[in-house]
Parts: C-alpha cells; sequence; structure tokens
C-alpha cells in the first residue's frame, strides 16, 4: 500500500482495540498534560508582556497610524510575501534539481547548498550593502570602466532586500522540500509513470502534493524569520513593523506601546501559522516503510549538465563563498594593521558561551519536539493539535518582547525567592544562562516541532494505531516507532536551532549574565559602528562553528549511497 | 497504570535546567566597580587605567540603551549595576527621570566639568563632548556655500545631501536641538526641508564613504567617525565645515554616567566617575578621538586639526528631554 492515499487521522475508537485501549486512555491525558505544560512555558513570558495591551497608550497609536503604521503594515506584508515566493522558487527548484538529476558536483552541492544557513541574515547584508555601495569595490570598478555616471540599481532598497533574505532564508525551505523528496518512496513515482504520467506530470501530481507540508512548513519558517528580522532590513532603508518596535522602544522610551506594535506582529504571526495549515491541505499524504528506494535520478548531458553546475555553483557563490571571501579579506586588513579586539583573549571565552546557549537551546527543543509531535499524534485530538501550535508561536514574536517576559517572570520569581527567605534572588534576577535558554527555547521551539512533525507526518497514522494495538506503551511507540523513523527530522531539529541560537542577538543582549559575552553580541558591537574589517573574524567564526554541524549533519543525511544509484 | 515517564521527566530536566544553572552569586564587596555602558567605544585602556592607579577593578557590560535601561529597571534592588554609561544626553536624562540614578555632589566634578554638561540635580554627568557638525566633499562644493543646518534645507541642496535615519539618537537629537531653538513649526519646516533633499543611510561612515566616492556632496555626521577614518585613510576626501557659528554654535552631545540608585558601592562609583573626568579623561576621549569635557584637558593632535569652533550651549538636559517629540516630528516629515 504505497499509493498516496489521503487518509484520515485516527479518532480514539479507531486505534484503541483490545488491550492498548486501558493505558492508552491513561496516557492521553498524561500527554495532554505535557504539551499543556510546554505550551504554557511558551505562551507565559509572551502573555506577560502582551498584557500591556490591556492599558492601551492611545497617543501612540494615533500618531503611529497617523504616519507610518500604514506603510509599515504594507511593507511587512509585502516583504514576507516576496521574500517567500523567493525561498520557495529558490529552495524548491534547487531540491528538485540535485534530488532528480545528475550532473557534475551533483553530489556536492546537494549538502553545500545547505551552507548559507550558516550566514547570519545580517552579516549578508552589511557585505553585500559594503560591497554594492557606491564607495564599494563594484561600482568603484563600474565607474573606472564606464566613467562616473554609470547607473547601478539603488542598493537600499526594497528589491535588495527581498533578494538578500531570500538567499539568506532559502536553506530553510531547500532543506525540507529535499528531505521531502528522498523520503519519498520510487514506487509512488514509478507507479504514477506506469499508470501513463509523463516525467512532470507525475511531479505535479504526486512528488509535489506529498513534498506539500514540508514546503508549506519551510515557507513558515521564512515567513516568521522576515517578520522578526529587524537588523537585516534596516540596511536596506526597508521599515517592517519589527523595526517600527525597535524605533517606538529605542527612540519613544515607551515599552508599552512598543509591546503593544509588538501584538501586531503577533497577529501576523497566527495569520502565518494559519496559512501554514492551511497550505498543507486537509488531505493527509502517507506512505509505508519510511526505508523505501528513493527515485531513480536522471543523468544530465551536455549544456543541461552545464546549466544545473552553473546555477548551482552562482547561489551557493553568492550566499557563500563571496560574503566569506569579504570576511576573510576583512579579517586579513584587521590583522595587517594589528588592531587589537581580533585576536583578544576572551575570544575563547566568547565562542565558549555561544557554543553552550546553542547546544543547550537545540537539545531542549529537539526533545520537546518530539514530545508535542509525538503528543498530537498519540491523542489524536484537535484540542492538543491547537496547544502544539500555539506552542510554536514564539517564533513570531520578535525577540526582544520574548527577552523582555523572560525578564519580568524572572524578577518576579526573584522577588517571590526573596519573600520566602531563599537565595538565589539576586541570581535569577541578575541573569542566568538557564533564563537564555528558556528563552531561546519559546523563540525556536517551532524550528524543533515543525520538523519533527513534518517528518512525522509522512508516518501513516496506522503504524502508531498498529504499535498501540500490539500492546506497546505510548512512549515505547515514541522511543522504539516514533523516533527512529523521524531521525532526520530530529536532526534537521537540532541543526536548525543551533544555528539559530547561534546567529541570534536581541534575547542574548537583554538577558546574558553579567560578563557573559557571545560572539553574535561582539560582531553586532563592532558591526554597529562599521568596523567591519574587526567585525570579520568573528563574524567568519559564527559561520564557521555554524557550518561544522550543517556540513556533519547533511552531508550524511541530503547525499546517502542511494542516490548514487 | 503506565505513564509516559521519558516525558515528564524530560520536562523536569527542562524546568530543572532553566531555573537552576547559572552562574555562582557576584557583587558585593569586593573592590570592584561594574558599569553597565551603552558606550561601545574601546573603553578596555581607560578602565585597565584605573585599575592600576587605583587598584579597583571593573568589570563591565555592553548593551544598548533601551536594554540596559530595561535591564536596570527589572533588576531594581538586586542590580550589579553601580554605574550606568552612556551616550547622548536624552539617554541620560531619560534614565534620571526615571529615578535610576542616585543624586551625588562631588566639588571635583563642579570643578572639573562645565554647568552644561552636569544634570542639575548631580544625577549624571557629561564626561565627553562630540560635535554633530556637517561635513562635505571639497571637490563639489565650496565650504562659502555652506552656513547653517537649516540653509541645507534649502531647494539647492537637492539630491545632494545625506543624512542618517531617525531611528538613530544622534539624528534625534539633533532635531531636538533644532525644535527648542526654533519651536516645532518652524523646526518641521526644516526637517521636510532635509527629507527632501538627503538620501537617507544607516551610520555615519556609510555616509563619509559616500562622500568620498562621489556619491553625496554634504552630509552631518559626528565628527570622531571623521577622524577615525582619516587615521587609517590620511587622504580620504571629506572635509569639516563648523556651522551656525554666527549663530548658536554647532550641535554638541556628550557621553556621559550617573551612579544608579542600588549600586553596591556608590563611593567607588563615584571614585570612577570623578576620575574619568580628571586623571582619566585623557584615556577616556582619546580613544574614540571625542573633545575632552575637561577644559583643562586638549584635544588629541587628529581633531586639534579640524580647528576650534563655537559650541551650542544648549543644555543636554533641555534637548534630551525633547528626543521624543523629536521623533514624531521626523515621522510627520517624512525623514525616514
Amino acid at each position: 500500500m504505497s499509493a498516496p492515499a489521503p487518509t484520515r487521522p485516527p479518532t480514539s475508537d479507531g486505534h484503541a482495540a483490545g488491550g492498548g485501549r486501558s493505558h492508552v486512555r491513561d496516557s492521553r491525558w498524561a500527554w495532554l498534560v505535557v504539551t499543556l505544560l510546554v505550551a504554557l512555558a511558551v505562551v507565559l513570558p509572551v502573555g506577560v508582556v502582551a498584557s500591556s495591551v490591556l492599558s492601551p497608550s492611545t497617543e501612540i497609536w494615533a500618531q503611529l497610524w497617523r504616519t507610518d503604521l500604514p506603510e509599515m503594515l504594507v511593507t511587512t506584508v509585502g516583504l514576507m510575501l516576496a521574500t517567500v515566493l523567493g525561498t520557495v522558487v529558490v529552495g524548491a527548484a534547487l531540491a528538485w534539481l540535485v534530488g532528480r538529476y545528475r550532473f557534475p558536483g551533483q553530489r556536492a552541492f546537494s549538502w553545500l547548498l545547505v551552507l548559507p544557513l550558516a550566514m547570519p541574515a545580517y552579516v549578508l547584508g552589511f557585505v553585500y550593502v559594503g560591497l554594492l555601495d557606491h564607495p564599494g569595490p563594484v561600482q568603484t570598478a563600474l565607474r573606472g570602466w564606464f566613467g562616473p555616471d554609470v547607473w547601478f540599481p539603488p542598493v537600499r532598497s526594497f528589491p535588495m532586500a527581498v533578494v538578500v533574505m531570500t538567499l539568506a532564508l532559502y536553506p530553510y525551505v531547500y532543506l525540507l522540500a529535499r528531505a521531502a523528496l528522498r523520503e519519498q518512496s520510487a514506487t509512488t513515482y514509478e507507479a504514477a509513470r506506469v499508470l501513463g504520467q509523463g516525467p512532470l506530470a507525475a511531479a505535479r501530481r504526486v512528488v509535489l502534493p506529498m513534498a506539500r507540508p514540508s514546503l508549506a512548513a519551510g515557507a513558515a519558517l521564512v515567513a516568521m524569520e522576515t517578520l522578526t528580522d529587524y537588523a537585516t532590513v534596516q540596511y536596506f532603508n526597508v521599515t517592517t513593523v519589527s523595526v517600527g518596535i525597535s524605533q517606538v522602544w529605542n527612540g519613544m522610551y515607551d515599552r508599552n506601546a512598543a509591546t503593544e506594535l509588538a501584538s501586531l506582529v503577533l497577529l501576523f504571526a497566527v495569520a502565518v501559522i494559519a496559512f501554514e495549515r492551511l497550505a498543507r491541505g486537509r488531505a493527509r499524504y502517507t506512505q509505508d516503510g519510511g526505508g523505501a528506494r528513493p527515485v531513480d535520478t536522471v543523468r544530465l548531458s551536455g549544456w543541461r549538465a552545464a546549466a544545473a553546475t552553473g546555477a548551482c555553483t552562482a547561489v551557493l557563490g553568492v550566499t557563500f563563498v563571496v560574503p566569506v571571501a569579504q570576511l576573510l579579506s576583512w579579517t586579513r586588513v584587521s590583522m595587517l594593521r594589528g588592531l587589537d579586539g581580533s585576536l583578544d583573549p576572551r575570544y575563547l571565552s566568547y565562542l565558549g558561551n555561544s557554543l553552550l546557549v546553542a547546544v543547550s537551546a537545540a537539545v531542549v527543543c529537539a526533545v520537546l519536539g518530539v514530545l508535542i509531535a509525538s503528543a498530537t499524534r498519540l491523542s489524536g485530538d484537535g484540542f492538543t493539535r491547537g496547544l502544539a501550535r500555539l506552542a510554536t508561536i514564539g517564533y513570531a514574536v520578535p525577540g526582544p518582547v520574548v527577552a523582555v517576559g523572560v525578564l519580568l517572570l524572572a524578577t518576579a520569581g526573584a522577588s517571590v525567592l526573596d519573600a520566602l527567605g531563599l537565595p538565589g534572588a539576586r541570581m535569577l534576577a541578575t541573569g542566568t544562562v538557564g533564563a537564555l535558554v528558556y528563552a531561546y527555547v519559546v523563540r525556536f521551539l517551532a524550528l524543533g516541532y515543525n520538523s519533527v512533525d513534518a517528518s512525522l507526518e509522512k508516518l501513516p497514522p496506522s503504524m502508531t494505531a498498529a504499535a498501540l494495538t500490539l500492546g506497546a506503551a505510548p512512549r515505547a511507540v515514541v522511543r522504539r516507532v516514533h523516533l527512529p523513523l523521524v531521525r532526520s527530522g530530529v536532526g534537521v531539529a537540532l541543526v536548525l536551532v543551533a544555528v539559530d541560537a547561534l546567529k541570534e542577538l536581541p534575547v542574548v543582549l537583554l538577558l546574558r549574565p553579567f560578563g557573559f559575552e557571545t560572539l553574535a553580541l561582539w560582531v553586532f558591537q563592532l558591526a554597529s559602528e562599521s568596523r567591519w574589517e574587526q567585525a570579520g573574524l568573528p563574524a567568519l567564526t559564527i559561520v564557521a562553528v555554524a557550518v561544522l554541524p550543517v556540513v556533519l549533519l547533511f552531508r550524511r543525511t541530503l547525499n546517502p549511497k542511494e542516490d548514487v544509484a | 497504570m503506565r505513564r509516559p515517564r521519558l516525558a515528564v521527566s524530560l520536562v523536569t530536566a527542562l524546568a530543572a535546567a532553566v531555573s537552576g544553572c547559572g552562574f555562582a552569586g557576584i557583587g558585593g564587596d569586593d573592590n570592584v566597580v561594574r558599569v553597565y555602558s551603552a558606550r561601545h567605544y574601546d573603553l578596555e585602556p581607560a578602565f585597565e587605567k584605573f585599575h592600576q592607579q587605583t587598584g579597583v577593578e571593573v568589570e563591565f557590560l555592553y548593551g544598548t540603551d533601551a536594554e540596559l535601561r530595561e535591564r536596570i529597571k527589572a533588576e531594581g534592588e538586586n542590580t550589579l549595576a553601580d554605574v550606568y554609561m552612556t551616550v547622548d544626553a536624552g539617554n541620560l536624562a531619560l534614565a534620571a527621570e526615571d529615578g535610576m540614578f542616585q543624586p551625588m555632589t562631588s566639588r571635583t566634578l563642579d570643578r572639573a566639568l562645565p554647568e552644561s554638561l552636569q544634570d542639575a540635580d548631580g544625577r549624571w554627568y557629561g564626561l565627553s563632548k562630540r560635535a554633530r557638525t556637517i561635513v562635505y566633499d571639497p571637490e563639489s562644493v565650496d565650504a562659502s556655500e555652506l552656513s547653517t543646518y537649516e540653509a541645507l534645507a534649502e531647494p539647492e541642496w537637492e539630491g545632494r545631501l545625506c543624512l542618517r535615519r531617525s531611528t538613530n539618537v544622534y539624528t534625534q537629537s539633533l532635531v531636538a536641538s533644532l525644535i527648542a531653538h526654533h519651536g516645532e513649526d518652524e523646526a518641521l519646516q526644516i526637517v521636510s526641508g532635509w527629507a527632501d533633499n538627503a538620501e537617507i543611510y544607516n551610520n555615519d561612515v556609510e555616509i563619509l564613504e559616500n562622500i568620498d566616492s562621489g556619491n553625496c556632496e554634504v552630509g552631518i555626521t559626528n565628527h570622531y567617525y571623521l577622524a577615525r577614518l582619516l587615521e587609517d585613510q590620511p587622504d580620504l576626501g571629506v572635509e569639516v565645515f563648523w556651522p551656525n557659528q554666527q549663530g548658536r554654535g554647532v550641535h554638541v552631545n556628550t557621553s556621559g554616567a550617573g551612579v544608579t540608585k542600588y549600586a553596591d558601592d556608590p563611593e567607588l562609583a563615584k571614585q570612577l566617575i570623578e576620575w574619568l573626568a580628571t586623571d582619566g579623561q585623557q584615556a577616556f576621549v582619546a580613544a574614540n578621538h571625542e573633545y575632552p569635557a575637561n577644559p583643562d584637558v586638549a584635544p588629541d593632535d587628529l581633531i586639534a586639526q579640524f580647528g576650534t569652533f563655537k559650541g551650542d550651549d544648549l543644555a543636554a538636559a533641555e534637548f534630551g528631554a525633547l528626543n521624543a517629540e523629536a521623533i514624531e516630528l521626523m515621522a510627520e516629515a517624512g525623514y525616514e
């Protein structure tokens, strides 16, 4: 039974039969409680901040509405749509290209194309502004050849912002689309071909629908990244609502108005999540036997092969090679000038701090991702699924909002400790690594959950049901059935969260303990003063550290032996 | 009855990780001054010198203003900060209004610093001066064309002017000073004129580099960005013009500090601020090519070549208080 047949999630009566019935019913409560706790933990800091809406500062709203707000809203929606469109086209096309065809370099590109994931969007932003701006090398060279008045498209513009965001974020779509293609069994595609469909029609009618949940998940991640970004867009003079928040908070000193504005972003986030569910479609496509043989690849030759290699090279060059080369050249300049700061003795401790936080956040997010994805699967009811979705809301909340929420909770916790006469109040109030990791889990749980869930959704519910029917306890189902089959999803979750946490800025700015510095903070401090040369080395280190897990994971999972068949 | 023990134990572990781990308690009577600083420029050498001269160690935490303010407020009595140091009078005035500082009386500071750089209640002190001045490309602009900030709003500068974003606090303070001198209506006209004429950049370095490459003809930047670029590229094609010399003078802002309300050791904190205004003044301003706040200390050679200027002596606290109005006004004027 491997044709993609729309199946409905089992009802509780459907899968609880015989001996399985009693513990399934008992455990449903336990799973519900777990999901509820996780959702609460995520919503609490956001809620603390969002409750400010109850006492609105109408004056600033009126002011914003009169001036910036309408334009901000249009810009935000426009940027999100354009970036999602760009990343889906680029990401899905590349996934298809390297997944279905063989051409020179195809095996290497299969995982190399994930590398831009390691490049923070704000680094890509400042590198390209530096390269393409009027004083930069590109325009200087053009002026040298064609005279001083040579035309060049405006660098600080909406289209450039879309291009850079697309280049920085397409790996999210590529990664999920690529995994989806790989997990699809050849038999499905071949059955369609045998039944008389041409290759493209088979792709459109079989492959694409089955990849749809993954594409939708990738698009949702991109949309939320775009929504909460406030560093990159500013390089291009693009004012989104997130920029507006930092503007109101930093400039008008009005945290209340800023958090109210942030509730607008929350509204967008809810729309994104709804859209994702809509895009996944009501139908569920599953196939049995996760390890089935993938579709045979087609060898390209002649100009087709050259074009394929060229396209992959171009994308990789623009998103990774050029920025790395620029960072290297800045690093070289700063070393030659003997600027201290680049080879700071504290460098290693910054690196250690970055790693500590990133790894902790990744592990917690992956574990929780497996837990709540399994909980939705095992309980099978809409309420648990709703809670699971709620638990991913943090990804769409701007970092500063999450950070303030956690800070307020920690302060409240400290006063409780104080009141009870317990020690540790001061530590809690002045920042702990634990609070930092908590904030990251709130922010990035969506990455963990979506990756695992997209993987899990391809397992037929009948498999879970069968294991339960055969008497396995729910936790055994998770451990022995779900976990082995969603391993690639868990790996993706770990890497996505770790890399995102490594690059993250506003949360660590606000929540780090005294004396706790990270590489991202260092880059930010130097870059905000245009000290590019000195920012080169720490930025390069972030990229290098992020590249490592990306390579280790995706080289194996994206490029297994079967692909070479 | 079986329970998903795996799940429960993992959630418990998470809870433990979130609440438990962290660092051992710090703070207290340990001969260390802790500074929360929104000033990013190479403070280490000055602090190291202070340590050598006094034996008191300085630890510091960098951040942006809004974030450090939230943090100090949220930490309340628990805060580790003894000193809050920041750039721009607007930030200092706001922190004072929020009750984040404790007032201090210091003969040393009263003697070392001009009155316009002191809070009336002694809550904060300006420790350096930074001039936000006009810079221009000598190849396309003659100095005789330039006169005042206000004149850059005239139509003749259309497409020739480069300015920094309205989100930046230096821009906000400059506009706030226009409001203080001209009133809202006239200031709105000037800023609208700027917005019509200008292309907007994200930081002062970008503006200076675009003047050098011939993309901009005239801009408004802080003087030390130019000094910093000149250090690396002595032949940079950008000149300084001191505006409003016939009138109120160049807009001068400050970077300063105050003792936090819940400082562990206010005496040590005061000692650090006094040192920065006197013996440490040279080290404090030189790392960033700022003008000394203390008139007894001479500016460094690089900025001395910009010549002397008349500075606007509008009290820093006064335009600091107009910051929010400045932002609204820029939004209204269509200044990005």
